[in-house]
């Protein structure tokens, strides 16, 4: 089985004929499906404790502290450890909460980054699906979430809860709207809403590079939708805790607090891993123009390498965010959105059809 | 379907406390909210109350100074001081200059302690968590001062009546000194981290006003009053201990909002420094208390004492009817007063701002309910 850390198609290939071998087309579909929510789940998993470790650290270091070094080796146990406390931790459920809605919410919750993680480019032939509208199925299935953290608010029988669940209606349901317009005028100089497209267009230059000032707006009025997206400081006024204890997930304990938990970190890297393949290239290598010598040795790091870089380089950015600002009043995070962030992206649409029509990017 | 005049809207009654991030204590809020806006604040106290001014009926006046540590922990030499100074100005003892030197010191020490603190919760409490730790970095420093002189770090029990319990620790000067060289660069920061912030100033300036009419009406004094305009520095117009032998400006500001109380805390943190910077190479030498009698007995009669505090203005009330213990002792505390005003300055804000305005209040649950 040949396989090739550049190119994951081959392994991929390898997997399906073998496969093909043995079992009729509809098993050999059923197995693979299988396979790919185990990869996922497993990712998933492990990718969110680790951002929870990194951010533990990244927060340490920003306030004069080492972070968790007890557990492990420089701590890097500690959040396995956190996470089978909180397997075995009882399940508490308030009294005269909906039960069903109470259950269902945080499912919801994590059902969403699994359906959203599965159209991202880690690598080249290392995508579960690759659909031709991918950048309109990630906006449509985040905002899914939503519903889940107002359910929780809803249903937990908790003044705190509702006005958190109440905040974060408010406030993903208006930073949807830009997430959305900047992926749009990423989708227009791409010419495509296929992921992988958009990708392969960025071999001859990322499309922060590519696209002017218009694509430099884009990126960071993403950057604030998406911090807001994912309830973090400066925006996490959802579970402000000065203000209301832990927010929409106050009544929740033991595994089902851990799903919100979760949730909130892969959101994380979804937010991040969408930046890097809608700007920075996905898994594209940074070349310079015609230094041959230079760009055959960025071309020799692998391009996994290079997606995972690039989105870590993210996640430190998010994360600087939220442990130097303050937070947010609710009244100045929904002016933030409707007075500047979404004139400015409507604008920077029409600038950047206007630049793709008269051809002006590189 | 509802039909849009059917639709009925309820206030929303919200218990913020005792047990709550952002009342620092055990303070109990009844907050009424109508969605986010605070319509009405009923502060509910004595989750804390400790009967310290009927335990001081039963005790000598060397030992109401100690129960005075546990008041305003934040502020604890300066409550010490104040009892101290009530005894003997009743007694009509003088203290020598030495002491006078020591327990301004002292307490500039602790209002910057106290400050420092402040600034980290207050920052905390807005959401920027950094402060948090920055703040107590610098504080500690001062702890440790406090720590190799007299063997505590909050609750100090310093100030006896007629002087300190112990002369100064002979590195007490030059790490003092340390100190300031070492915050005089550190303070910069603080500006840099948060009051320059711009999220920072949306969420502070204009919020929260008091007027210079209610501030002196409901009595708030301290930084709070003084962002209002309500020139009550106690160290300056009322001097005591080594006060009138230094320079310093009253921090002052007009505006009355969150952001100037804010201002004015981080202004008298300059002003502290530049207080002890004058005292500490001129400590007078001299004995560091005077002889007392091991039982202190007032003459008959109503003493009344007050100081500025990192809150406000203490006020100690001491009738004595001529016995070893007084017959009635009355603490005026700063943040009871500074409490009351919350309603009046929270009515129509968001619940966000009542946690900005409360912290800047600065409240220490304990001193409110003593």
């Amino acid at each position: 089985m040949a396989f090739s850390i550049y190119d994951f198609s081959t392994l991929t290939r390898a997997i399906h004929d073998g496969l093909a071998a043995h079992l009729s087309p509809l098993g050999v579909t059923a197995v693979e499906w299988v396979l790919v929510g185990l990869v996922l789940i497993i990712f998933i998993a492990l990718f969110g404790l680790f951002l929870v470790y990194a951010e533990r650290k990244v927060c340490a270091f920003f306030q004069n502290r080492l972070g968790p070094m007890r557990v492990g080796p420089w701590g890097l146990l500690q959040t396995i450890a956190d996470f089978i406390k909180l397997l075995m931790k009882e399940l508490i459920q308030p009294k005269r909460v909906d039960k069903f809605l109470y259950n269902l919410a945080p499912f919801i919750v994590i059902i969403v980054p699994f359906l959203t993680i599965s159209v991202i480019p880690f690598a080249k032939g290392l995508q579960a699906f690759d659909f031709d509208i991918g950048i309109f199925f990630i906006t449509a299935v985040s905002s899914v979430g939503v519903i889940g953290v107002l359910l929780a608010g809803w249903s937990s029988n908790n003044k705190y809860s509702l006005i958190g669940a109440m905040r974060s209606g408010a406030q993903i349901v208006s930073y949807e709207l830009s997430i959305g317009l900047s992926l749009i005028t990423m989708a227009v100089l791409a010419g495509s809403l296929q992921v992988s497209t958009i990708v392969a267009e960025q071999s001859t230059g990322w499309f922060i590079f590519k696209g002017h000032i218009p694509a430099v707006i884009a990126f960071i009025v993403f950057l604030i939708a998406g911090t807001a997206e994912t309830n973090r400081g400066p925006f996490d006024l959802a579970e402000a805790e000065s203000e209301l204890t832990a927010g929409f997930h106050t009544e929740y304990s033991g595994i089902k607090f851990a799903f919100f938990f979760l949730a909130e970190y892969v959101n994380l890297f979804i937010i991040a891993a969408l930046a890097t393949t809608m700007f920075l290239g996905g898994w594209m290598p940074f070349h310079v123009g015609h230094l041959e010598g230079f760009n055959r040795v960025m071309d020799f790091i692998p391009p996994i390498f290079w997606f995972f870089g690039k989105v870590f380089a993210v996640i430190f950015l998010i994360m600087w965010f939220k442990w130097t600002f303050p937070r947010l009043r609710i009244d100045q995070i929904l002016t933030l959105e409707w007075k500047y962030l979404l004139p400015v992206n409507l604008v920077n649409i029409l600038l950047m059809t206007f630049i793709v029509m008269e051809g002006w990017h590189f | 379907m509802a039909e849009p005049d059917k639709i009925k809207t309820e206030e929303f009654l919200i218990n913020m406390g005792p047990q709550h991030p952002s009342t620092h204590g055990v303070l109990r809020l009844l907050v009424t909210l109508q969605g986010e806006v605070v319509r009405n604040v009923e502060p509910h106290i004595g989750y804390i109350h400790s009967g310290i001014e009927k335990m001081c009926e039963a005790l000598g006046y060397h030992q109401i100074v100690h129960l005075t540590d546990r008041m305003d922990y934040l502020s604890a030499h300066m409550n010490n001081e104040a009892v101290c100074l009530c005894v003997e100005n009743a007694l009509g003892v003088e203290v020598p200059d030495r002491v006078k030197y020591i327990r301004t010191i002292f307490s500039e020490l602790q209002r910057l302690a106290s400050h420092e603190l402040w600034w980290c919760v207050m920052g905390m409490d807005m959401g920027a968590l950094t402060t948090f730790f920055y703040g107590l970095r610098d504080r500690e420093k001062i702890l440790d001062i406090f720590e190799e002189t007299c063997g505590a770090r909050m609750t100090l029990n310093y100030s006896v009546p007629g002087g300190v319990m112990f002369d100064i620790h002979p590195n007490f000067r030059k790490r003092v000194k340390d100190f300031i060289k070492y915050f005089r660069k550190k303070l910069p920061e603080y500006d840099q981290l948060l009051t320059g912030n711009v999220i920072f100033q949306e969420r502070t300036k204009g919020i929260g006003l008091l007027s210079l009419e209610d501030a002196i009406a409901y009595g708030v004094t301290g930084p709070s009053g003084r962002a209002s305009g309500f020139a009550c520095d106690v160290r300056k117009h009322h001097p005591y201990s080594a006060y009138p032998f230094v320079q310093f400006n009253e921090a002052l500001d007009t505006a009355g909002d969150t952001f100037a109380r804010y201002r004015v805390r981080i202004t008298e943190m300059w002003e502290s420094m530049s207080v002890i910077e004058q005292l500490i190479d001129n400590i007078p030498e001299g004995d560091y208390a005077v002889k007392m009698k091991g039982v202190i007995k007032l003459p008959e009669g109503e003493y009344y004492q007050r100081v500025e505090t990192a809150r406000g203005e203490l006020g100690v009330m001491i009738v004595s009817d001529g016995k070893k213990n007084p017959y009635r002792v009355k603490f005026r505390s700063p943040g009871f007063s500074n409490l009351s005003a919350l309603n009046h300055i929270t009515k129509g804000w968001k619940i966000a701002d009542l946690v900005a305005i409360m912290s800047t209040l600065d409240l220490v649950i304990p001193d409110i309910d003593r």
